[in-house]
């Protein structure tokens, strides 16, 4: 998030440095060009160690992998530890910047973890900064580093200081200091590794719960069109699948199409739509085409609409091939929000909870807010009566066909942000989209809603435990027993509904 | 019944014809031999095995333009088994006693290899695997040239073990839950135990094939790496599940320089429509990058990137990459030309003898030989770093190639097992 302005920034302070004379030291320089790893590092450290501005030059060209010696460039490897090296030592330099954000953004890279060859430059940072939110966390850094290498008194103030962080890095840290030869250190950094544990806690929690609301939104997602096409029209539809994977392709060749323009990152906006549509006119095509005739005779219908499931999956893969399929996320969709220490809230999944959100709030608007909705729910409930007050019922047949369809595409759009997308996409959701929907309660939109989440909730709990192979299976027959149980789903239809 | 009696005549007679036609003459009336290729063109493992067919075309195309084996024309016969394993031993047959051809190359995940195994062995034929695997196998009718454990795994950890690599102490064995990860990974644990790493440093974890929820797995592998000191992830995640599992990770900001994830089976082509600037120092190990720069590579290359355009292949039209099994399925159709053109026959066993010992220069720069006994190439080792390009950064390579051991002397049993197969072995006796 804040990395693009840091670059920005430090950008901007490459570009004043620019005109300063090369007056580095030299044998750093040549070591960073020349030497083996070990001498490198070392090279970091003492053009860090000098705090002169022009390193920052050397060593940000340095980890894209050039070194400048006498005028003549000179390629270099940089690997994993010469990059974590340079970030330090690029984020200890920044420290001094006059920029706000760019020493907030250093600060919080180097609470991260870092070595303490930094030490003295974070001091140094240390007796300038002013800022309430920077200074707190340079602090924790300080602390972190002294740790390992001041006298007991320090340590040990190091040791409470970090028991007061919520850093991944602190407990890392602590937890190392609680084998400590020291009975003193190790008492104290037990007592501050059970406090920082315990925050951390938290963020693990959060971080399941979120899992499982994930999950759930694209569960729900999934089934919400089924809960209409199944559960209030009774149609067994095994092309729901298929209607999903349609909605993927569509936002596909939506991207597609923007790529040549330069509103690439907004091309969700035309693909959520596009999808909707086109799911929607291939259900409507089908209802007329095939499922009008075998309403009432579910076993056809079951036969048929598998039939259409295949030709479906053939007609995209001879369209588009049978390999995966690239969809792009947008910028603002990858990338996620540090909402605590150790949880990051990746904004895509974000995004498709806020989607699934607004498109059940949509759903329900429709079914309950408009003259559609009405309908679609008279010939749910009594079809003969309904005819008989002059509802067109087969119109509103392929109306509410076409909507469940169109929602099945909507998924597929969101899908298409966090998976493949390919011919067979559709026929890993098919049989979560049944079970949300027979386990909630068929003809039970309210609980399709419970039956998602729960499924998503139950199914991150239990991968945490024994792992997602386990998970997997332990759901299955939790469900199977359920069913056996309770045929008629969490929720059932009471009164005197009409049952053909 | 009468249709059915039709069908039988027709059939008899067509089979009386194929062995009428033998061995013999059946390649010589038009010149042509005819080689299978076994390949998913579809489901979760098409993302990976896809290219490997058109790498088989690309050289077939190549060899014929240059006169053929021995003067006949290569025929190759496309199926598609569908990362259907049972269907693969399907396919195989069918090529084999169908179509009459003369070696195979195919399969990608070792459960299909498994499953084609017992059709090569019954019928004699032969499959030349081109895929990086988990070792404890030597079958007569196979040849491997992808690698063992020990040109690929062993090398990855020990690097990541070293002080270049990070100094790892806490290792993540990850993958997709069948054969080769199960059993990378027990050689992997057996090969950390022997290095001083305690159990508890080690966290192992199972997704099925095509899992695209990746939340909780990188959540876990964040918990272990705050539990103690530098943790490092082994992923042997196979298919189409690895783009949700490197978009999960570069979303939820786990970066290279703190946990350092090394992959064996994801490659430049897996990569391609992931964003890789989140990734970048991420790990791979292989014997080929594209990015290795030698004369070899540089004319390998240029032929993929001119016949992906000609044939207009999806993707490589515009973007064309090579990887590793590309790389190793082009030895292998050269080698089996070359070992042809020795024995002077098609014959299996003699191609089979034929074999060893035979050398190719390859796109990696080292000249690859098939080793005496084994089956096996010996291929030099390479770890690369992902670039923000979706390529790799070559960071550490062996001297020179490396012997297979298809036996890990990291499993029990495993010194009293012949480095060659074991037929073979009994006849010698």
């Amino acid at each position: 998030m804040g990395l693009w302005q840091a670059r920005a920034a430090l950008a901007a302070l490459l570009i004043c440095l620019a005109g300063a004379a090369q007056a580095l030291d030299k044998a750093a320089v040549e070591k960073l060009a020349a030497g083996d790893n070990d001498q490198k590092i070392e090279a970091i450290g003492a053009l860090v160690a000098e705090g002169d501005p022009q390193a920052l030059a050397v060593l940000a060209r340095f980890a894209e992998g050039e070194v400048e010696v006498d005028g003549k460039k000179v390629e270099v490897v940089v690997n994993n530890r010469l990059r974590g090296a340079v970030a330090a030592a690029l984020a200890a330099l920044r420290l001094l910047a006059p920029e706000r954000a760019l020493r907030l953004a250093a600060a919080k890279e180097l609470a991260a973890g870092a070595d303490a060859s930094m030490l003295p430059l974070v001091k140094k940072a240390l007796e300038k900064e002013q800022d309430a939110d920077i200074r707190p966390l340079l602090e924790l850094v300080a602390a972190s580093m002294e740790m390992k290498s001041g006298d007991k008194a320090q340590r040990l103030a190091a040791i409470r200081m970090l028991g007061e962080s919520t850093s991944p890095n602190s407990k890392t840290l602590l937890a190392e200091a609680a084998r400590d030869d020291d009975e003193d250190i190790r008492a104290e950094a037990q007592k501050s590794l059970r406090a920082v544990e315990g925050r951390l806690a938290w963020g693990e929690r959060l971080g399941l719960l979120f899992a499982g609301v994930s999950l759930g939104s694209i569960l729900l997602l999934a089934a919400l069109g089924l809960a209409i096409t199944y559960g209030l029209m009774g149609v067994i539809n095994m092309a729901h699948g298929e209607l999903i994977m349609i909605g993927a392709y569509t936002t596909y060749v939506v991207q597609v199409l923007f790529r040549k323009t330069s509103f690439f990152d907004w091309y969700l906006l035309a693909a959520v739509p596009a999808s909707f549509v086109v799911a929607a006119a291939v259900g409507m095509v089908l209802e007329r085409v095939v499922i009008r005739w075998l309403y009432g005779r579910p076993l056809e219908t079951l036969l048929a609409t598998w039939g259409i499931s295949l030709m479906l999956i053939q007609l995209v893969r001879t369209l588009f091939g049978a390999q995966n399929v690239q969809v792009e996320n947008p910028a603002f969709m990858s990338g996620g929000i540090q909402a605590l220490s150790n949880l990051v809230l990746p904004w895509s999944r974000v995004m498709i909870i806020l989607f699934a959100a607004l498109v059940l709030a949509g759903m329900w608007a429709l079914l309950t807010r408009t003259r559609l909705g009405l309908f679609v729910r008279g010939v749910t409930q009594n079809r003969a009566m309904a005819s008989c007050v002059g509802v067109p019922t087969a119109r509103v047949d392929t109306w509410a066909f076409g909507l469940g369809s169109g929602i099945a595409g909507l998924a597929g759009c969101a899908l298409s942000q966090l998976g493949n997308v390919g011919p067979d996409l559709g026929q890993g959701y098919i049989v979560d989209s049944f079970l949300v929907v027979v386990f909630g309660g068929v003809g039970q939109l309210a609980g399709t809603v419970y039956a998602a989440l729960t499924l998503g909730f139950a199914n991150k709990f239990l991968e945490a435990w024994s792992g997602a192979v386990l998970a997997k299976i332990a759901l299955l027959v939790f469900i199977i027993i359920f069913i056996q149980r309770r045929p008629q789903g969490m929720f059932a239809l009471k009164g005197r509904a009409v049952e053909a | 019944m009468k249709r059915r009696g039709v069908l039988k005549l027709l059939s008899m007679s067509a089979a009386i014809a194929a062995i009428g036609l033998g061995s013999s003459s059946l390649y010589a009336q038009g010149k042509t031999v005819k080689v299978g290729i076994l390949h998913s063109l579809s489901g979760t493992m098409a993302i990976s095995e896809t290219v490997l067919k058109d790498t088989v075309l690309m050289a077939v195309d190549e060899i014929n333009a240059k006169g053929g084996v021995m003067g006949y024309k290569i025929e190759p016969v496309v199926v598609d088994p569908a990362s259907n394993w049972p269907l693969f031993a399907e396919k195989a047959r069918q090529l084999i006693t169908q179509d009459k051809v003369a070696v195979v190359f195919g399969c990608w995940t070792s459960v299909s290899r498994k499953s084609v195994l017992p059709v090569f062995e019954e019928l004699n034929s032969l499959l030349f695997y081109p895929v990086q695997y988990e070792g404890e196998e030597i079958s007569k009718n196979v040849f491997y040239t992808g690698a063992a454990p020990n040109q690929q795994a062993i090398p990855a950890v020990e690097y990541l073990m070293s002080k270049d690599g990070g100094s790892a102490k806490r290792w993540v064995l990850l993958g997709t839950d069948y054969v080769y990860p199960r059993t990378t990974n027990k050689i992997l644990r057996a090969f950390l135990k022997s290095k001083g790493v305690a159990e508890s440093d080690i966290m192992e974890d199972y997704t099925p094939f095509g899992h695209a929820d990746y939340q909780t797995i990188i959540a876990k592998i964040k918990k272990f790496s705050s539990e103690g000191k530098k943790t490092a992830v082994v992923s042997t995640i196979n298919g189409d599940s690895n783009v949700p599992f490197y978009k999960e990770l570069g979303n939820q900001g786990l970066k290279a320089t703190d946990v350092p994830v090394v992959a064996f089976s994801v490659g430049e082509e897996e990569l391609r429509g992931v964003d890789t600037k989140p990734l970048v120092g991420h790990l791979a190990a292989w014997n080929y990058f594209m990015s290795i720069k030698t004369p070899a590579n540089d004319e390998f290359t240029k032929k993929w990137a001119s016949y992906a355009k000609a044939k207009s292949i999806a993707g490589h039209k515009d973007k064309p990459l090579t990887n590793d099994p590309m790389e190793a399925t082009y030895i292998g159709i050269y080698m089996w030309k070359q070992a042809v053109e020795k024995a002077k026959s098609f014959d299996v066993p003699k191609v089979t003898a034929a074999m060893a010992g035979q050398t190719f220069k390859a796109p990696s720069g080292i000249t690859s030989k098939m080793d005496e006994k084994n089956h096996h190439l010996h291929k030099a080792v390479f770890i690369g770093e992902v670039t923000a390009e979706g390529q790799f950064n070559v960071v550490w390579k062996t001297k020179g190639p490396v012997k297979a051991q298809p036996w890990s002397p990291f499993i029990a049993g495993n010194d009293k097992k012949k480095d060659e197969p074991a037929l073979m072995a009994e006849k010698k006796k």
